[in-house]
C-alpha cells in the first residue's frame, strides 16, 4: 500500500472541470512528478488534496486513512506537508519566526531549528531577518524547511523551481531528492520546468485539462519524445 | 417609433435617451405634484433633493470605487450657502443653489485631491472625521452660522403666474424636482460617457487604467468633486425645502442614512438611488406609524429608523451586495428573453 | 506656565484613553485586517452594561470587571457572527458592516437605555495633586489611566512577540491561507483577535466614560480620536498606538486650550489628514505601506 493515494479525484470550479478523475499513488520514499502545462491542472490537484479546494468526487488515502473532507488546518497534524505556489513566506515575519510556526501543530515533537539550520545553513545566518529581504533560493529553502518542521510523511511541493535561477534549481531538486531517499518521504512534486523534475523523480504523471494522459517511469517518460514534444516543451 | 430607436442607438444616443428619460420622469413628476396634498408634496421634494445627494454618492462609491462618509457634512456646505446668500445676501434662488454647488464643489476638490491617496477604510476614517468635525465649525463662528438654531430663511413665493392660491408645498416639490431632473440628466450621461469608463476603469484596477493612459488621481478627484457638488446641491435645496440651516440636520447620521440608501437601493445605480431617497423618506413616517400602533415607548420608536439602517447595511452586505435594484435586476434576467432584435 | 502644564498633562492622560482606542483598533487590523469602525459603539455598550452593573449593585470593580467580560464576549460574536462573512472580501464591504453594526450599536443602546447622557464614576479620586500648594490638573484617577494602558500595551507586545498564540495571531493575519496549510487554526485566532481588541476598547469606555459621560453618542469622537491616534502610530504597531494617542493628545489639549473646545474634531482631521499624505504608514510601520 502507498503513503499517498489518490483514486478519481475530481475537481470542478463551478462549470469547469478542474481536475479530473485523477488517480496516482506515491510510494514511500519516492519522488512522483506531475508535469504538464500551464492550467493542466496540477495545481489544483495539490490543493484538492490538501484540502484548499473541496473535491466534487474521488477519495484520498494517507496511509490507509481517508483525508478527503479532513479540515486544512488539521491535513498537517495527520502529516502532510503542502508547500503552495509561490512558497507561501511569510514576509513580515522573521526566518525563524516562520520556521516556528510551521512547528506549532506538533508543538514538542516538533523537529528541532537547529535541525533545519544543517539542514539550510543560509537560514541559520538570516534567522532574524524579515522574510521579504530573503532571496529565491533562500525563500525555497524556508518554505521547505517550514514544511519539514511538522514531521510530514508526505511532502506536496508546487513549482518549487519558479523564479530561480539554474544553478539554485538543481540544488533545491538534489534536495528534493535526498530528502525522499533519507528520511522516506513520498514526495508529490509539481513542475513545470519537466527537465528538472523528470532527473530527480521515480515516476511521472502528465496531466492536461485535468486528465492523466501519461503516467509511467520517470526515465522512460523523459525519453519519449512524442511526449516531451506535445507536453513537455522539451 | 423604428426611426426613434434607431435615433436612441446612435452614438449621440446616450444624450438622446438621457433626454428622452428626463422629459418622461418631468411628466411623471408633474402629475404626481397636482395629485398629491400639501403633506405628500413636501415628502416629494425631500425625496428630490434626497435623490440629488444619492445620485452623486452612488457614482463616488459605485463607480468610482471611493467611499465618502463626509456627504452630509458637504449638504451642510451647501446649505449654509443658500442660507447665507439668499438670508443675508437676498441672492435669487437659481444663482443662490447654483453658487452652493460651486462651493460644495471646491471642498470636494479640497477633499477629493487628499483622497487620491487613500484607500478603503483610511479614506472612510478621513471622511468621518471630516463629517463629524465640520460641523463644529458651526458652533465656533455662531455668528455668522447662527450657532445652534441655524439660519433660517424666507419660503421660496411661486410666482405670481401659477396663481395666488398655489400650494406653496407644490413649488418646493417643483424646485427640487427641477434640481433632481437635471442631475438625472448630468448622472445617467456621464454614466454611459467616457468619463464613467474611466471612473470604472480605476476602480477595477489603478494600474492598469495607469497603464492605459488614465490619470489615476484627477479622476478619482473627479469623481469626488461631482458628487461633492451633487451634495451640495442637495443640501442647497433642503434648505430651500425646509427654509433652514442647522447643525443638527448634519450629523453622522445623515452620512451613515446615505451611505445606507445607496447600499440599498444598489452601489452605482441610479434607479437605486431613487429607491434609496424613497426609503430615507419614507421609513422615519413608517416606524413612527409602526411604533404607534404597537404603542412602543418613546426611546425605541426615537432609534427604530436607525437600528433598521443598521440592520439593512449588515444584512446588504452579507446576504444583498447588490441592493434593491440588483434583486429587480435578478429577477428581470429570469424572466423569459426578448426576441434578439437584428444587428444592434 | 502653568496652563501649559496642565495643558500637557492633560493631554497625556487623556491620550492614554486615545491609545487605549488605538490599541484595540490595532489588534483587529493586525487580527483580520479590518478596520473596526463599530469599536466607539462596542466600547460603549460595554460601559453602558458596566453602568447598569454599578448602579444595582453598588460596586465599581465589579462594574468593570463585568465590562471587560462582556467585552471579550462581545468581540468574540461580533467576528464570529457577523465579521467573518465578509474577512478576505473588498475592503469597502467590511467597511460598511462596521458601519452597520455601529449604527444598530448605537440604535439599540437608545432603545435600552435612552438617549440621555449619564454620568459614570471614575475608578479614583479626580481631584488634582497637590504639587507644593498649586493643585495640578493631573489626579490620582489620571495616574491609574496611564498605567493602565502603558501595562496593556506592554502585555499585547508581549503576546505579540514572545508567545505562540501572538505567533499564530501574526501568521494568521498575514497570509491566511498559509498559515491554514501549517496547521494554525485561522479562524480561531480571527475571534481571539476580536475579542482580545473588545477587551482593550471596553478598558477605554471605563476610563473615558467619566469625562464624556454614557450615551449612545458620546463615544463617537473618541472613535475618531482612536483612529487618528492609530493611523499615526501605524496601523500595524501596538507601540505607535501608544505612542500616537499620547502625541495626538497633546496635540488636541493645546489646541482645545488656545482655540477653544470646538475645533478639536477639525484639529484631529489635520493630523489625520498630515499623517496619511506625509508618511501613510505612520510614525513607527515597518511593513511599507500598500502603494499601488
Amino acid at each position: 500500500m502507498a503513503l499517498l493515494e489518490i483514486e478519481s479525484l475530481t475537481t470542478d470550479y463551478g462549470p469547469v472541470r478542474a481536475v479530473d478523475g485523477v488517480t496516482l499513488a506515491v510510494e514511500h520514499g519516492s519522488v512522483t512528478a506531475v508535469l504538464g502545462a500551464n492550467g493542466a491542472g496540477k495545481t489544483s490537484l495539490l490543493r484538492t488534496i490538501s484540502g484548499l479546494e473541496r473535491a466534487s468526487a474521488g477519495h484520498v488515502r494517507l496511509d490507509g486513512e481517508e483525508i478527503l473532507g479532513v479540515a486544512v488546518e488539521d491535513i498537517v497534524r495527520r502529516g502532510l506537508s503542502h508547500v503552495p505556489e509561490g512558497r507561501g513566506v511569510i514576509a513580515e515575519l522573521s526566518t525563524e519566526e516562520n520556521l516556528r510556526v510551521g512547528g506549532l501543530s506538533r508543538g514538542a515533537d516538533a523537529l528541532a531549528l537547529s535541525d533545519i539550520y544543517e539542514l539550510f545553513p543560509p537560514l541559520r545566518e538570516r534567522r532574524t531577518q524579515l522574510a521579504a529581504s530573503l532571496s529565491g533560493g533562500e525563500r525555497q529553502m524556508l518554505s521547505i524547511g517550514r514544511a519539514l518542521m511538522a514531521r510530514p510523511r508526505v511532502l506536496l511541493l508546487d513549482e518549487p523551481s519558479l523564479g530561480l535561477a539554474p544553478r539554485v534549481i538543481a540544488q533545491i531538486m538534489q534536495l528534493i531528492s535526498s530528502l525522499a531517499a533519507e528520511r522516506g518521504l513520498a514526495v508529490l512534486l509539481v513542475e513545470q520546468n519537466a527537465r528538472s523534475a523528470l532527473s530527480i523523480a521515480h515516476r511521472g504523471i502528465v496531466l492536461n485539462l485535468g486528465c492523466i494522459v501519461a503516467d509511467d517511469d520517470a526515465h522512460k517518460l523523459a525519453a519519449d519524445e512524442g511526449m516531451r514534444h506535445a507536453y513537455l516543451g522539451f | 417609433m423604428n426611426a426613434a430607436l434607431r435615433v436612441l442607438r446612435k452614438p449621440y444616443g446616450t444624450l438622446a435617451r438621457s433626454l428622452a428619460l428626463v422629459v418622461l420622469a418631468a411628466v411623471i413628476l408633474f402629475l404626481v405634484s397636482e395629485a398629491l396634498g400639501a403633506y405628500d408634496d413636501l415628502q416629494l421634494a425631500n425625496g428630490a433633493y434626497y435623490f440629488v445627494v444619492l445620485a452623486g454618492l452612488t457614482v463616488l462609491t459605485g463607480l468610482s470605487g471611493q467611499i465618502s462618509l463626509g456627504h452630509g457634512a458637504l449638504m451642510a456646505v451647501g446649505a449654509y450657502t443658500v442660507a447665507l446668500l439668499i438670508g443675508n445676501e437676498h441672492w435669487p434662488l437659481v444663482p443662490a443653489l447654483l453658487a452652493a454647488t460651486g462651493i460644495a464643489a471646491l471642498v470636494g476638490t479640497a477633499v477629493g485631491a487628499a483622497a487620491t491617496r487613500l484607500r478603503g477604510p483610511y479614506l472612510a476614517g478621513a471622511t468621518l472625521a471630516f463629517a463629524i468635525g465640520l460641523p463644529a465649525l458651526a458652533d465656533k463662528y455662531t455668528g455668522t452660522f447662527g450657532g445652534e438654531n441655524g439660519l433660517s430663511i424666507n419660503p421660496p413665493t411661486p410666482p405670481s403666474a401659477l396663481g395666488a392660491s398655489f400650494p406653496l408645498e407644490r413649488w418646493e416639490a417643483w424646485i427640487a424636482c427641477v434640481g433632481a431632473l437635471f442631475v438625472l440628466f448630468a448622472m445617467n450621461n456621464l454614466k454611459s460617457s467616457g468619463t464613467g469608463r474611466a471612473f470604472r476603469a480605476v476602480r477595477d484596477d489603478e494600474i492598469a487604467a495607469s497603464l492605459c493612459g488614465l490619470r489615476v488621481g484627477r479622476v478619482q478627484t473627479l469623481a469626488f468633486v461631482l458628487s461633492a457638488a451633487c451634495a451640495g446641491l442637495g443640501g442647497g435645496l433642503l434648505a430651500v425645502v425646509l427654509q433652514l440651516a442647522a447643525p443638527g440636520a448634519f450629523q453622522l447620521g445623515l452620512s451613515l442614512s446615505l451611505l445606507t440608501a445607496i447600499v440599498l437601493g444598489g452601489l452605482g445605480s441610479l434607479t437605486g438611488a431613487i429607491w434609496g431617497a424613497a426609503v430615507l423618506v419614507l421609513l422615519p413616517s413608517w416606524t413612527n406609524d409602526l411604533a404607534h400602533s404597537f404603542s412602543l415607548p418613546g426611546n425605541v420608536t426615537a432609534n427604530l429608523p436607525l437600528a433598521i439602517y443598521g440592520l439593512v447595511l449588515i444584512g446588504a452586505m452579507i446576504a444583498w451586495p447588490s441592493g434593491i435594484q440588483g434583486a429587480v435586476r435578478a429577477v428581470a434576467l429570469r424572466l423569459p428573453a426578448r426576441r434578439a432584435s437584428g444587428g444592434s | 506656565m502653568t496652563r501649559f502644564i496642565d495643558l500637557t498633562l492633560n493631554g497625556i492622560s487623556t491620550g492614554a484613553v486615545y491609545a487605549a482606542v488605538a490599541l484595540a483598533l490595532v489588534l483587529i487590523w493586525r487580527a483580520t485586517r479590518i478596520v473596526n469602525f463599530a469599536q466607539g459603539g462596542m466600547l460603549m455598550i460595554t460601559t453602558f452594561i458596566a453602568s447598569s452593573v454599578i448602579n444595582t449593585s453598588g460596586s465599581y470593580w465589579l462594574g468593570f470587571v463585568v465590562a471587560l467580560a462582556s467585552g471579550l464576549v462581545l468581540g468574540a460574536i461580533v467576528e464570529r457572527l457577523l465579521i467573518r462573512k465578509v474577512e478576505g472580501g473588498p475592503p469597502l464591504n467590511a467597511v460598511i458592516v462596521a458601519l452597520g453594526l455601529l449604527v444598530l450599536l448605537q440604535a439599540s443602546a437608545g432603545m435600552i437605555w435612552g438617549n440621555t447622557p449619564r454620568s459614570f464614576p471614575p475608578a479614583f479620586s479626580i481631584r488634582g495633586y497637590d504639587v507644593g500648594g498649586t493643585r495640578v490638573l493631573f489626579s490620582p484617577n489620571d495616574t491609574f489611566i496611564v498605567l493602565v494602558v502603558i501595562g496593556v500595551a506592554v502585555g499585547l507586545a508581549a503576546l505579540f512577540r514572545g508567545t505562540a498564540i501572538g505567533l499564530k495571531l501574526r501568521a494568521a493575519a498575514f497570509q491566511p491561507e498559509v498559515a491554514r496549510l501549517l496547521g494554525v487554526r485561522v479562524g480561531r485566532m480571527f475571534t481571539l483577535g476580536w475579542a482580545l481588541a473588545a477587551l482593550v476598547g471596553s478598558l477605554a469606555g471605563l476610563l473615558v466614560a467619566p469625562a464624556v459621560f454614557v450615551g449612545p453618542n458620546q463615544f463617537d469622537p473618541i472613535l475618531i480620536f482612536g483612529f487618528t491616534a492609530a493611523v499615526l502610530g501605524g496601523l500595524d504597531s501596538p507601540v505607535g498606538a501608544v505612542v500616537g494617542g499620547i502625541a495626538l493628545g497633546l496635540v488636541l489639549s493645546y489646541v482645545s486650550g488656545y482655540e477653544g473646545a470646538s475645533l478639536v474634531t477639525l484639529a484631529a482631521l489635520v493630523v489625520l489628514l498630515a499623517v496619511l499624505m506625509i508618511r501613510p504608514g505612520g510614525l513607527f510601520s515597518s511593513t511599507r505601506e500598500r502603494r499601488v
